[in-house]
């Protein structure tokens, strides 16, 4: 049943969504678009985040975000250690396709379960203010418990983008992935580039996992709706602009909800990924190029 | 000076050959013909998109602009395996070898692929018999069994050259293939290409090492900077004023 | 060895583990065998594509509910309400048809990609063929299918037994299948797109036919491995049917047993297989699961060629490195094929 109301809050909804979704696949921009590294378990620490922020918010009260924002830096030292182990093991020796794969298809494994025999399977949510109130203007509504990760998550990917443009070490880390040598030639340590950038992009989860539980409750396998989502935006995007990922993260956001409010949700998880084998198969290079 | 046998003979033709790779422009115009049976000289210096020109030939890499004819047909848009089966080998600059394989079983794969492709059936005693000749013309037999991890650069070259033989080209490119072999070594690997342009095979010899260039060579074709320079005998290219200021003078 | 005589003493192999089942007396063994002769199949087929060309299919689960959803909708058709029941052998056949024909489809659209985007679009296609699935009542969409099987079969006896029987045979054709791809042509044109596909394309190797061979294959077999699947276990739901657990297994299993011949997938799965059986039973199938990441994890990084690698080194003193295999066989007038 058609409506011009259903249709504007449809696309309002999907961009505040995609704001979300932009933040998300943040971390994957770093790691797959610009380190070259196929870490499919980048929702697992995402959902990992999610969790920490529940912990903290269900025993002392403190907003998710705050937490999260609290947690980044042992996000951080968590993605440096798996970097670690990822060069020495598989990097260095020149086996990273099939392997790299594997080794960060256990770790997503890993996570999951761990989390389900600590916490089960129920579903976790968090209590903050602005989880309950909705904003409306005119006709459209605005649910708080979106709309503030939404600009949050913008927040962040602005951030990302000036630490990348405008930083040593961010520029750096843009150079490592387009010339190695040069870097070393400059007498900085590529690994160590890679192994910031990795950092990074395991911190960017804590955040999306706070995100991701103020938007909606939590149980450990919610991250494998999000492989393919990530990895479809990141390549819509154009891999490794910053900019392009929040377009794409938009544009899959609002045909998510066109999708859901028109067809009904269950065909909502193939819109993705159906774009997604539509980008490989038509343009790789994604939006924005690469 | 332009080249000017008459069609017919001409076994690749590339015309107006254009490669950009995003702004940059790799290969601008080239234009060139190499005659069956022809000793070919191509060199410039590093990133004058010698080894770009060989993969548009080749079809590792697709030219926006240009075309390619070998031996008399278009091969535009024909998909790399094609152009091998057709007669086209190359050897890489930076040695690629099958390496879970032995040094035998990689000189294998293009008889396999290529040679039988053509219709030729050959017992696996024959094919045998075949690789480690290959092998001998390098010097490698000795380590037929070996894989390419425990080899040197310069016996992985010889690999390459070994591998792009294998497929009996009707034209083989040889892309610097020499580097840092010693006097004899570059001796043996010339006696090689001319006892195999002796035996019809059509030879382009892309190198740095002038002595072997000039003494290879019937004709030398000039890089610089994506464009062609020169194309004309030996000594005419190597007294060309624009050449000696763009490659020799250096 | 030649691939007859192979395929004859995989049959005799796979008549004595029948007889041994039997003996054993206990129904549960074959409940619980199937279940690894189904990884058997699975390894085996992932291997194909993802051991021995280098290309990581995420989407085994795909290809199985494939499998095992034709064989609903066969049911839905024709058995449901007129009571004939087509023959396994011919389910079988059907599910693996079009398990092979996606195979083929997926291949065409997105082999040209690299290695790591090919491995994304695989889970994409499998999240997609899942939500179509889920969405197409016919099958039984989210709610499930049950299908009615009969209690017992003529000589076999009770219809698990047959079951049992039946992924025997397809182990044998899976593991037959695997060795003549390595003992032959096809088997070094795998390989050289495994180790580089450029120099492969410029010796000759049309590497996107191979591929495409490869992934309808492998495909046709997990699909094949499927059709049995819901007169196993009775009731059919998508979640289950297309989760992660069968992608995480077929990694897991020819990784651990080694990715370059048809013995290692076998080990694996034997191995896995039966740890996670015995730790179902005795412990919870979550354990279970992280018993298989972790497993998975520490031989990815410390045994990178699997217990076919290690056995190698240790026994044979072998370089520690994927070795170079095959002869290739001829044909009985001494050409190759």
């Amino acid at each position: 049943m058609f409506s011009f109301d259903l249709l504007i809050n449809a696309i309002v909804s999907g961009i505040l969504i995609g704001g979300f979704y932009a933040a998300v696949t943040s971390g994957v921009s770093l790691s797959f678009g610009i380190l070259d590294i196929v870490n499919i378990a980048h929702p697992a620490f995402i959902i990992l985040g999610s969790y920490v922020a529940y912990i903290v918010n269900a025993n002392f009260g403190i907003d998710p975000i705050l937490t999260a924002i609290i947690a980044t830096p042992a996000f951080y030292v968590l993605g440096a250690g798996i970097y670690q182990v990822y060069y020495v093991s598989f990097e260095k020796r020149g086996q990273e396709s099939l392997r790299g794969l594997a080794f960060f298809f256990g770790l997503l494994f890993i996570t999951e379960v761990t989390l389900v025999l600590y916490f089960g399977v129920d579903y976790r949510y968090v209590e903050a203010p602005y989880i309950g109130p909705t904003w409306h203007i005119g006709t459209i509504d605005l649910p708080l418990r979106i709309l503030v990760p939404c600009v949050v998550s913008l927040l962040l990917i602005a951030a990302l983008q000036l630490i990348l443009s405008r930083t040593f070490i961010g520029r750096a880390i843009m150079a490592v992935a387009q010339d190695p040598f040069a870097l070393r030639l400059m007498a900085i340590d590529p690994t160590r580039i890679k192994r910031v950038a990795f950092g990074l992009s395991i911190a960017t989860a804590s955040l999306a996992g706070a995100f991701l539980i103020i938007i909606q409750p939590v149980e450990p396998s919610v991250g494998r709706q999000y492989i393919g989502r990530v990895f479809a935006i990141c390549v819509l995007g154009g891999m490794n602009s910053l900019p392009g990922t929040v377009i794409a993260a938009m544009l899959v956001g609002i045909v998510e909800s066109l999708t859901a409010t028109f067809y009904g949700p269950s065909w909502a998880p193939a819109v993705s990924f159906g774009f997604l084998l539509l980008t490989l198969a038509v343009r790789p290079a994604g939006l924005l190029g690469r | 000076m332009n080249n000017t046998e008459p069609a017919a003979a001409n076994l690749l033709e590339i015309n107006n050959l254009g490669k950009r790779f995003g702004g940059f422009v790799a290969l601008e115009n080239i234009s060139l013909s190499v005659a069956k049976g022809e000793r070919l000289g191509l060199i410039g210096p590093n990133g004058s998109g010698k080894s770009t020109l060989v993969n548009c030939i080749c079809g590792t890499l697709q030219n926006e602009q240009g075309s390619v004819r070998f031996d008399g047909g278009p091969v535009d848009g024909i998909a790399a395996y094609q152009r091998t089966r057709l007669g086209l080998a190359r050897s890489f600059q930076l040695p690629r070898p099958f390496i879970s394989m032995s040094l035998i079983d990689n000189i294998r794969i293009p008889i396999l692929y290529t040679v039988a492709a053509r219709g030729i059936r050959n017992s696996a005693a024959d094919i045998d018999t075949r690789c480690m000749e290959l092998l001998r013309q390098v010097g490698l037999d000795a380590k037929a069994r070996g894989m390419p991890k425990d080899l040197t650069q310069v016996e992985m070259r010889k690999l390459e050259l070994a591998r792009a033989m294998a497929s009996e080209p009707k034209l083989l490119i040889a892309d610097e293939a020499m580097a840092g072999l010693t006097h004899s070594e570059i001796e043996d690997i010339l006696t090689l290409l001319v006892r195999l342009n002796d035996q019809g095979v059509t030879v382009i010899l892309i190198e740095h090492i002038m002595r072997a260039v000039m003494s290879f060579s019937r004709r030398i074709v000039v890089l610089v900077s994506g464009k062609k320079i020169a194309d004309g005998l030996p000594d005419q290219v190597m007294r060309d004023p624009e050449v000696e200021r763009a490659y020799l003078g250096q | 060895m030649r691939t007859p005589t192979f395929f004859l003493i995989c049959l005799i192999v796979a008549a004595l583990v029948f007889g041994a089942a039997i003996a054993i007396g206990n129904d549960y063994v074959f409940f619980a065998g199937y279940v690894v002769l189904q990884y058997v199949v699975l390894s085996t087929a992932w291997n194909i594509l993802g051991g021995y060309c280098g290309y990581v299919n995420f989407g085994t689960a795909a290809f199985f509910a494939l499998g095992a959803y034709s064989s609903v909708a066969i049911y839905k058709l024709v058995t449901e309400n007129d009571f004939f029941r087509m023959p396994m052998p011919v389910l079988i056949l059907i599910g693996g048809a079009v398990a092979g024909i996606v195979g083929f489809g997926m291949g065409y659209l997105t082999l040209r990609l690299r290695g790591a985007f090919f491995a994304i679009a695989t889970l994409a296609l499998a999240v997609v063929l899942q939500t179509l699935v889920v969405n197409w009542d016919f099958v039984g969409g989210s709610r499930g299918a049950y299908i009615l099987r009969p209690e017992s079969v003529p000589i076999i006896g009770a219809y698990i037994k047959y079951l049992f029987l039946i992924m025997l045979l397809l182990a044998v054709i899976a593991l037959t299948t695997a060795r003549l791809i390595e003992h032959s042509r096809l088997g070094y044109g795998f390989a050289t797109i495994r180790d580089d596909e450029l120099a492969a394309e410029a010796s000759g190797v049309p590497t996107l036919k191979l591929k495409l061979i490869a992934t309808t294959i492998s495909g046709a077999l997990m699909g094949m491995a499927g059709a049995p699947f819901p007169y196993y276990i009775g009731y059919l739901q998508p979640d289950s049917t297309f989760g992660l657990d069968y992608a995480v297994n077929s990694i897991a299993m020819p990784l651990i047993g080694g990715t370059t011949s048809w013995v290692g997938p076998l080990i694996g799965a034997i191995l896995l297989g039966s740890l996670q059986q015995i730790a179902t039973v005795t412990i919870s199938s979550a354990v279970n699961l992280l018993v298989v990441g972790v497993i998975l994890v520490a031989f990815v990084i410390l045994a990178p060629n699997g217990i076919v690698g290690l056995v190698r080194h240790y026994w044979q003193h072998k370089p520690d490195d994927i070795v170079g295999r095959r002869k290739v066989e001829t044909d009985a007038q001494g050409t190759v094929p």
